[in-house]
């Protein structure tokens, strides 16, 4: 039952989470990134435009993370020879946020689409009526209110990519998930504080965002 | 606003508006061009286009021994996981809004704790940890499937109790004006109508279980990603080819599920049966958020 006294073990589980951070960390940035040009993409003039912006969320909105993450490794790296970095660990982290990123940036796209649907019409209108052109329009007006509504919905889509960031385990990065299983294969007679650990540390760190977040979005929520 | 921003945010186009618009139209789509263009000449130096690669999917056996079993096993395991969070929804959506502490803390720790585990963690937990407590194997299948119940049972719990809350309060007050028990109103008035309002909820939670079933591979469950793309790729050599054929299954699947879904939600809003503005946390609106992958 000393799992966690052995320092090896401790370190295991230290680096495991780092690279979860680090994960959630670039991948946000990216799809966040990624996800506000898709958004101002789907709802612009140009038809060439929102094509591209609505076939970008519906195919990898609709493709498991997994599969994605996976093709990042083999396709990209092995069978194209994409290489981001020389260590090998780098060069997984980054095929990692690759596949997070552009993932995550569907669902960011919809939640920020979301928000600007809760922008009262009269306001483009209003905007429009002063002359205002369409990119003013959506970065002056429209986006700075449809942010207040985004809290929430971007909230769980951040939460969400925390989670799914363990699924970079399988192309050989070892985070939280991938060191869980290696402590669980070498000390069976404690597999249950090791699952508690774990597991226990994404709630400590998740639960109380997902609230913080929720509190954001009432306070900062137009009462309309 | 309403479901039509685009055509608020601008005006008509005018004269210059509108050579402004095809001038980026043909920017953007050379630029697009360009890049798929780019793709295509990283693809032919690797002679990822080689007829060989793509050979096999034109023949029925790999389709018959490789791709329809993945297919099938994804599929089943999205099914059984289905019924089984149902389940789970329900018990645990109607044990949180139970009047009695003890029954409606340990709900909502449960429900809360599932949501917050990566779905990855729990299925390690199932297949590589409990056969230590077991002393049993646990069949890839079965950690899938328990993996997957877990977490979207607490996803479609927390969708159920804010379906249960938005049903009008008439309903249940009309239930005790007749002198039903709180456990009749709670199963004859209020689960039944909540649950037909859910419907949409429910099937677009199948597109996520569709592709949470994905993770199977990792733990050695025969599904699509494993069958059609590990399997025939290794067979073949062809892994791109193979990763983008079963990506157009994975889709193709979704965005039907997606559809169904729509088709649903308009269908309960024509005859009234939509929830009203939903109480408590962040309503669970139709595929608005990752729920996981």
């Amino acid at each position: 039952m000393d799992v966690f006294t052995d320092s090896a073990n401790i370190d295991t589980y230290v680096t495991g989470f780092l690279w979860i951070l680090k994960l959630t960390a670039a991948g946000a940035v990216g799809a966040l990134v990624l996800g506000v040009l898709l958004a101002a993409m789907r709802v612009s003039p140009v038809p060439v435009l929102r094509g591209f912006g609505t076939a970008w969320v519906n195919i990898f909105r609709n493709t498991p993370l997994t599969l994605i993450v996976f093709f990042c490794y083999f396709g990209l790296y092995s069978a194209l020879g994409f290489e981001l970095s020389d260590d090998i660990d780098t060069n997984n982290y980054w095929l990692g946020v690759v596949g997070l990123s552009v993932y995550t940036a569907a669902f960011v796209c919809e939640a920020i689409r979301s928000g600007i649907n809760t922008v009262p019409v009269g306001q483009a209108e209003a905007a429009r009526a002063i002359g205002m052109s369409f990119l003013q329009t959506l970065t002056l007006i429209v986006l700075p209110q449809a942010a207040r509504a985004v809290v929430a919905p971007l909230g769980s889509t951040f939460i969400a990519l925390a989670k799914n960031a363990t699924i970079v385990g399988t192309i050989g990065l070892m985070e939280s998930s991938t060191a869980m299983k290696d402590l669980i294969n070498a000390n069976g007679d404690a597999v249950i504080p090791i699952f508690l650990v774990f597991a226990g540390t994404f709630a400590i760190v998740l639960i109380p965002t997902g609230y913080l977040f929720g509190w954001l979005a009432n306070r900062l929520a137009v009462k309309r | 606003m309403s479901a039509n921003t685009d055509a608020v945010l601008y005006d008509h186009p005018g004269p210059r508006a509108k050579v402004r618009n095809t001038a980026l139209t043909i920017v953007f789509g050379i630029g697009l061009l360009l890049v798929l263009w780019w793709i295509y000449r990283k693809f032919d130096a690797k002679g990822q286009w080689a007829g060989p690669l793509w050979h096999p999917f034109v023949e029925g056996s790999t389709w018959t021994s490789y791709i329809l079993p993945g297919l099938w096993s994804t599929v089943s395991a999205a099914a059984v996981a289905m019924v089984f969070s149902l389940i789970f929804g329900i018990v645990f959506a109607v044990g949180r809004l139970s009047d009695h502490r003890w029954l409606s803390v340990p709900s909502g720790v449960v429900v809360e704790f599932f949501r917050a585990v990566p779905l990855l963690l729990m299925m390690f937990f199932i297949f590589f940890g409990i056969p230590f407590l077991t002393e049993e194997p646990m069949p890839p299948f079965w950690a899938v499937v328990l993996g997957l119940t877990f977490y979207n049972g607490s996803v479609l719990a927390e969708a159920f109790r804010a379906g249960i809350r938005a049903v009008p309060t008439g309903q249940s007050e009309a239930g005790y004006a007749i002198g039903m028990r709180k456990n009749q109103v709670m199963r004859e008035i209020l689960i039944p109508q909540a649950a037909r309002a859910m419907l949409p909820v429910i099937v677009s939670q199948l597109v996520v279980l569709v592709k949470d079933t994905a993770l199977g591979y990792i733990i050695g469950y025969t599904e699509l990603l494993q069958d059609g793309v590990n399997t025939v790729g290794a067979n073949f050599g062809n892994v791109v080819a193979a990763a983008i054929v079963a990506a157009i299954i994975y889709i193709i699947l979704n965005a039907s599920l997606t559809f169904f879904a729509g088709v649903l939600e308009r269908r309960t809003r024509r005859s009234g049966r939509a929830p009203r503005a939903s109480a408590g946390p962040a309503p669970a609106t139709v595929n608005a958020t990752p729920e996981t992958l």
